[in-house]
């Protein structure tokens, strides 16, 4: 299945200052976002998953960040794009939907105001079309009331209500993607259901493509296409979420996926994963990566300079020490 | 005898408002609430945030006060006394916080903050505390090592094992444990859990293990408790709840959870849809006037339903 490549990542390497070094957070990430497609990114906290969304937007303060390697959208480089030049991406054929949607709202304009924006920006509409536009997006996001939802500030919405405005805002340009970071992370599990079907649902209406950042295994399952899983700023394995949920190969994957505790199964003990994950300065910066956390794996069944390998099509695994890696629990 | 008995308890917040700052209105954030924790039994709080599973844990603790009801610990009224400084009560009720970056102070030290318990209620010498604190470390699988440091050179899961040693430093036989991994990636996650576990059956303490995740709560807990606008739902073991469950409430919970099997999607997706479609309906059935939950009413010999 030949799909036409909307968004493409390649060789990105994003490093922070700290005391005076840069050091990577994502490292040498290459990756490609088909049309019409949810492609889940997946991983624990600092493997740098976040920070990659946000280099796609260019949205880290560069005084102490630095982009490497190129983010093409429609031929051009978003990384080394004017300002003006990106200011009409993001929003625009990009949006953004973000964690925390009570920090990324504006408290002191109105929700109706605050999806206006994005209109005013992208849009030659006057002012009665934005209305009746940012009306319809409302309602289009399940808001029962829109004309009030409409006149109302962020703090006198749910949390749930507030993620649909902030979905309204992503999509009130007609985006290609969305790049959704952890959008139902803050959320209640009866309205992480809703969120997601929303999701999908605006999915197919669209036709929009999604990049989703998730620590959540269940809400990838329920509603990716793709996923790459990454550790240590590295993708470490790359299928349908078909494959990785039915065939996980690199031990980080399959690791992960026995921690799990799994409302289905209720198992004595849980897998643990000896250690912890690295900090930014102390990534091991050459070999597997995960080596470190599975040391009973002899040393020389990983590679010195991890490859991929394509273990079916599209099913991309780094390094080789997968072949023989059996689990273990760790302390 | 149960360990730990709660009847009726109400806790309700009075809303201020006018110039004056006259009492306007309450937040009923537990009304009416009855339970009981046997020894070594871990019982599961669960509901959606607001629903008053923290206040429950607090006012156990004697954190927030008490508006109408009862607890009893080891058949002892300790209503009045819970909130009394150094009590014995307060020996054998600890807890476990959700934050751990706020729950350990940043200028002590290891060694200071799990010894805090043991100064205020043991008489010990250095040499016997530092042995204990070892000890305690070692439970929770870390090295004596660590004593000195102070908590910001730990992460996340490692900072909630010395909020699990400080709770277990005096043997307490009832822990509250309020969202404790939440905050924690999977797979440290799963190393807290783990502790937990073997924690109690080493030193047989009770948990009640608040909780808005079903898949954890499921794993930990043999009895569960949903909570929905201040008040229990439902009740009953942890077969009751997941394969059984009464309350649409309850369901339209089990139905939410996501499904780690891709291939269910569209089933899931369905039946969620349905469960939906069916809250919507049955509504009037299980809450009065549409907001207020009726009292619990046993279905069987350990499941317990509010409704008419």
């Amino acid at each position: 299945m030949a799909q036409d490549v909307l968004l493409q990542v390649k060789d990105l390497r994003t490093s922070f200052r700290v005391e005076g070094e840069y050091y990577a957070a994502v490292d040498g990430v290459n990756l490609d976002i088909y049309k019409n497609e949810v492609f889940a990114l997946v991983g624990e906290s600092g493997c740098g998953k976040s920070a990659m969304a946000l280099s796609i937007t260019r949205l880290h303060n560069m005084n102490y960040t630095r982009c490497e390697g190129e983010v093409l959208y429609e031929g051009k480089n978003l990384l080394t794009m004017t300002l003006p030049e990106i200011n009409k991406i993001r929003g625009g054929s990009i949006g953004m939907i973000f964690q925390d949607p009570l920090t990324a709202m504006n408290p002191l304009m109105r929700v109706g105001a605050q999806i206006e924006e994005t209109l005013t920006y992208h849009t030659n509409m006057n002012r009665s079309e934005k209305k009746s536009r940012t009306l319809e997006l409302l309602d289009q996001v399940g808001m029962v009331n829109p004309a009030l939802t409409y006149d109302q500030f962020p703090h006198e919405l749910s949390g749930g209500m507030r993620q649909r405005a902030m979905i309204a805002m992503a999509i009130a340009a007609k985006p290609e993607i969305i790049i959704a970071d952890e959008p139902t992370t803050a959320l209640d599990v009866t309205i992480q259901a809703q969120i997601l079907d929303l999701l999908d649902e605006l999915r197919g209406s669209t036709g929009g493509s999604m990049l989703l950042i998730t620590h959540d295994l269940g809400v990838v399952a329920d509603i990716a296409d793709r996923v790459a899983v990454m550790y240590a700023g590295q993708i470490v394995e790359i299928a349908t979420v078909f494959e990785l949920f039915a065939n996980p190969l690199h031990p980080y994957t399959r690791s992960l996926l026995n921690s799990m505790p799994s409302a289905l199964t209720e198992e004595a003990r849980l897998h643990t994963i000896q250690g912890i994950v690295p900090s930014l300065q102390n990534l091991p910066r050459s070999g597997c990566r995960f080596a470190e956390r599975i040391p009973w794996h002899h040393a020389s069944l990983h590679e010195e300079d991890p490859q991929y390998h394509e273990v079916s099509p599209g099913h991309f695994v780094l390094c080789s020490c997968y072949k023989t890696f059996t689990l273990k629990a760790g302390a | 005898m149960a360990l730990l008995e709660v009847k009726d308890l109400k806790v309700h917040f009075p809303i201020h408002g006018g110039i004056l700052g006259r009492v306007v209105g309450y937040v009923k954030a537990v009304d009416g609430v009855s339970f009981s924790i046997e020894p070594g039994q871990t019982i599961g709080l669960v509901g959606e945030s607001g629903s008053g599973k923290s206040t429950i844990g607090k006012s156990i603790l004697g954190l927030t006060h008490i508006t109408a009801g009862t607890i009893r610990f080891d058949g002892k009224d300790i209503t009045k006394s819970v909130r009394k400084n150094r009590s014995p009560y307060r020996k054998s009720v600890q807890m476990i916080f959700q934050d751990v970056y706020s729950s350990l102070n940043p200028r002590k030290r290891v060694l200071d903050i799990i010894a805090e318990p043991l100064r205020n209620f043991e008489n010990l010498s250095k040499t016997e505390e530092r042995k204990r604190v070892d000890e305690l470390l070692s439970i929770v699988g870390m090295t004596p090592d660590n004593a000195s440091k102070y908590p910001f050179e730990f992460s996340g899961g490692q900072r909630q094992r010395i909020g699990v040693a400080r709770a277990i430093a005096l043997k307490p036989r009832l822990i509250v444990c309020d969202e404790p991994v939440s905050a924690l990636d999977l797979s440290v996650q799963a190393q807290v859990l783990n502790h937990l576990k073997d924690i109690q059956q080493e030193l047989k303490m009770a948990y009640l293990f608040i909780s808005h995740d079903l898949g954890v709560v499921k794993h930990m807990c043999e009895h569960l408790a949903i909570m929905h606008h201040a008040r229990f739902v439902e009740y009953g073991t942890r077969k009751d709840i997941y394969e059984n469950a009464a309350h649409i409430y309850t369901k339209r919970l089990i139905a939410a959870i996501p499904d780690i099997d891709p291939n269910k999607r569209k089933d899931n997706a369905r039946n969620r849809a349905e469960i939906n479609a069916l809250y919507e309906k049955e509504l009037p059935d299980y809450y009065r006037d549409g907001y207020g939950v009726y009292d619990l009413r046993p279905i069987s010999d350990t499941h317990q339903v509010a409704m008419l």
